[in-house]
């Protein structure tokens, strides 16, 4: 199990947080994923509502957002559950930032695939950069994690950072991600490699070439 | 080499738009209303007949799955579909290729399957670290309800069926089907015990199947082409096409659909430019995720990549994500860091699998380094039999089969570095 304690509920946590609500476009979105669950079953929305929580957090922020207690306890309130059945929700799921954290929030994936194709090489990276495992750097640009195996192992390694994945890495070639961002640039998600599209081999796909420039149909060949 | 036109996945790579045009112009959502019209039992027929068996790692068959589904509600408790996105295993990444480049095939495979099990709804219970795939899901969703494809008589076939999405949060457990149903319901991703079975008390205590997404998306395919087609690829028990995912130590890492019992080397040289090195150069391979033990180099090379055929050899095709390890990898760290990944996955909620996985990495740490005893090889090996089958779900299992193909393939290279620390030991002190 991985340790994950909330944050101290201080006096100053309830000061900042203890007016937390959803704003208007938060709202109607949290409106729209309890409705997707039966009626009577409001409690299923608890996971959606954390995260979209855990968003705004993070747009007042300018983080990837976390959740102090305070707005646990307002999406509590929000659902009509014990507090305690959504701390345990908020702590349960690694997803759910229990601290604040960075504006990015570097999460590295460590798993044996992403190992044997080099993670080792992208945590030196992040560490050259002055950024250290589960801490806010002082500029609160990073805050970095090691991740378990984000499924983007035919394109390992890979890095996620906050909603987008940069894969088929290479050390020099995160930094350089890692440089983007800080200037305030989108850098380009998903494979790194250069003519390559998504998870086909290097080089080009082996198979259903017909598809690389048109929307092949291959219906006319079925007998 | 499977043909193109025999491929399920044609738009695998995402070349092309995921959207509702160009996947009807693939052949997606045509003429739904007529696989409905066939009949619930019909179409479960006809998966069974096909030889599927469920593409999330445990090969049990989808047809005779759905036919455990109660055929009328004599209580008015509706029936759910929950499709299994969490695709979590170290290993596999086949899903989320469907999801983002052909989501139209698992939707309307919701549809169709949905209506053979007598489904009210489906439940698409989606990993929350596929942000990017989720937001391509939830559009075509949308698009197939404005279509009509789905909703208030889905595809005009006089049926009435719902699609939504749910996020996960970062929780490998949530794969396992029981602790899927809980975490849709709003708790803690733990499992439940078993019985009751999800088809008859599962998700809100309606019956409920629970298939992969890979399963679900090949129905439709299956159902147009009939299912002597399907079952025209691979070895008896063992039927159809499958997308493998090859990663680790290939020249050219991919996710791949090819037919099952494609022999492993042909595999490897076909799709993923051969092994880093050469041949020569390949160790050992996890032929199926991280809970299947690893087969050593000679054993994997001429094998056929099936449910059975890596039965036989101690192993399993689990998800069919074959991770690849050359000459050049440190093998007890590889399998001690699938030992952290359990620790770290597990959920806390059975002693011998909390407590367990922990012991086992930490024990998996020392031998790493050599900093053992001779014997603590087969204490570990016992402890791991200690944690197997003594777990409410399979995760313990999942923990302790790694390690103990470790142990059965490699106990040479184990003891050879206690001795080779012991000996460091022993000249330091001198």
């Amino acid at each position: 199990m991985a340790d994950r304690n909330p944050a101290p509920d201080t006096p100053e946590l309830r000061e900042r947080w203890g007016a937390f609500e959803f704003n208007e476009s938060y709202r109607a979105r949290a409106d729209k994923a309890i409705a997707r669950y039966p009626e009577g079953r409001q409690r299923s929305a608890v996971m959606p509502l954390l995260d979209l929580a855990q968003r705004q957090v993070g747009e007042e922020t300018d983080t990837q957002g976390w959740l102090p207690l305070p707005v646990i306890e307002y999406v509590a309130d929000y659902l009509d559950m014990p507090v305690i059945r959504v701390l345990e929700v908020a702590s349960f799921y690694f997803m759910y930032n229990m601290v604040p954290v960075g504006k990015y929030h570097v999460q590295v994936c460590g798993t044996t695939p992403c190992m044997l194709r080099g993670s080792d090489g992208l945590f030196e990276t992040c560490k050259k950069r002055g950024m250290k495992k589960g801490h806010v750097s002082e500029d609160g640009l990073w805050t970095l994690t090691e991740v378990e195996c984000m499924g983007n192992c035919a394109t390992a390694p890979m890095v996620q950072i906050n909603d987008d994945n940069y894969e088929d890495l290479t050390p020099e070639r995160l930094d350089e991600i890692l440089d983007e961002l800080a200037a305030g640039k989108q850098p380009k998600t998903g494979t790194q490699i250069a003519g390559k599209k998504t998870s086909e081999p290097e080089g080009g796909p082996t198979t259903l070439k017909e598809m690389v420039d048109a929307n092949h149909d291959y219906r006319g060949e079925w007998k | 080499m499977l043909a193109d036109k025999d491929r399920i996945f044609t738009n695998l790579y995402g070349f092309q738009d995921w959207g509702l045009k160009a996947a009807e112009a693939r052949g997606d959502w045509d003429d739904t209303k007529s696989l409905i019209a066939r009949g619930h039992d019909n179409i479960i027929e006809e998966i069974k007949a096909s030889g599927l068996r469920g593409r999330g790692g445990a090969g049990f068959p989808t047809g005779l799955k759905w036919s455990f589904m109660p055929k009328e509600s004599k209580d008015g408790r509706p029936s759910f579909l929950v499709i299994n996105a969490d695709e979590s295993e170290p290993g596999s990444c086949k899903d989320r290729e469907i999801i983002r480049h052909d989501p139209h095939k698992l939707i309307e495979g919701a549809l169709v399957a949905g209506y053979a099990m007598r489904a009210r709804a489906a439940y698409i219970y989606i990993r929350g670290e596929y942000i990017r795939e989720a937001e391509t899901l939830q559009a075509a969703i949308d698009e197939a309800y404005d279509a009509g494809l789905i909703g208030k008589n889905a595809s005009k076939s006089g049926y009435d069926f719902d699609v939504f999405l749910h996020r996960g949060a970062g929780a490998y457990i949530c794969g396992e089907e029981t602790a899927m149903i809980e975490s849709l319901e709003g708790k803690k991703g733990q499992p439940r015990l078993k019985p009751p079975f999800p088809a008859g008390a599962g998700l809100y205590g309606c019956p409920t199947t629970v298939n992969n997404v890979e399963s679900i998306a090949v129905v439709p395919t299956i159902l147009r082409r009939g299912a002597s087609w399907f079952a025209s690829f691979g070895r008896e028990n063992n039927k159809g096409t499958k997308l493998f995912q090859i990663s680790g130590h290939v020249n050219k890492p991919c996710v791949v659909e090819e037919a099952l019992s494609i022999p492993f080397s042909e595999l490897i040289e076909k799709h993923c430019g051969g092994i880093i090195g050469g041949k020569d150069n390949l160790l050992a391979v996890i032929p199926g995720g991280s809970s299947v033990p690893l087969v050593p180099a000679e054993q994997i090379w001429d094998a056929p990549m099936d449910f059975d055929g890596l039965k036989d050899l101690g192993s399993g095709l689990g998800t069919a994500g074959v991770i690849v390890m050359d000459k050049s990898t440190d093998i007890v760290r590889a399998i001690s860091r699938l030992s952290y990944f359990y620790k770290h996955e597990s959920c806390g909620q059975c002693t011998p699998c909390r407590e367990g996985t922990g012991w086992m990495w930490r024990m998996m740490e020392r031998l790493r380094t050599g900093d053992a005893a001779i014997e603590e090889i087969d204490m570990l090996q016992q402890v791991t039999k200690q944690v197997e089958g003594h777990t409410i779900c399979a995760l313990g299992d999942a923990a302790a089969w790694p390690i103990q193909g470790l142990i059965r393939h490699f106990r040479p290279e184990l003891e050879r570095r206690i001795e080779e620390h012991n000996a460091k030991f022993a000249e330091a002190a001198e």
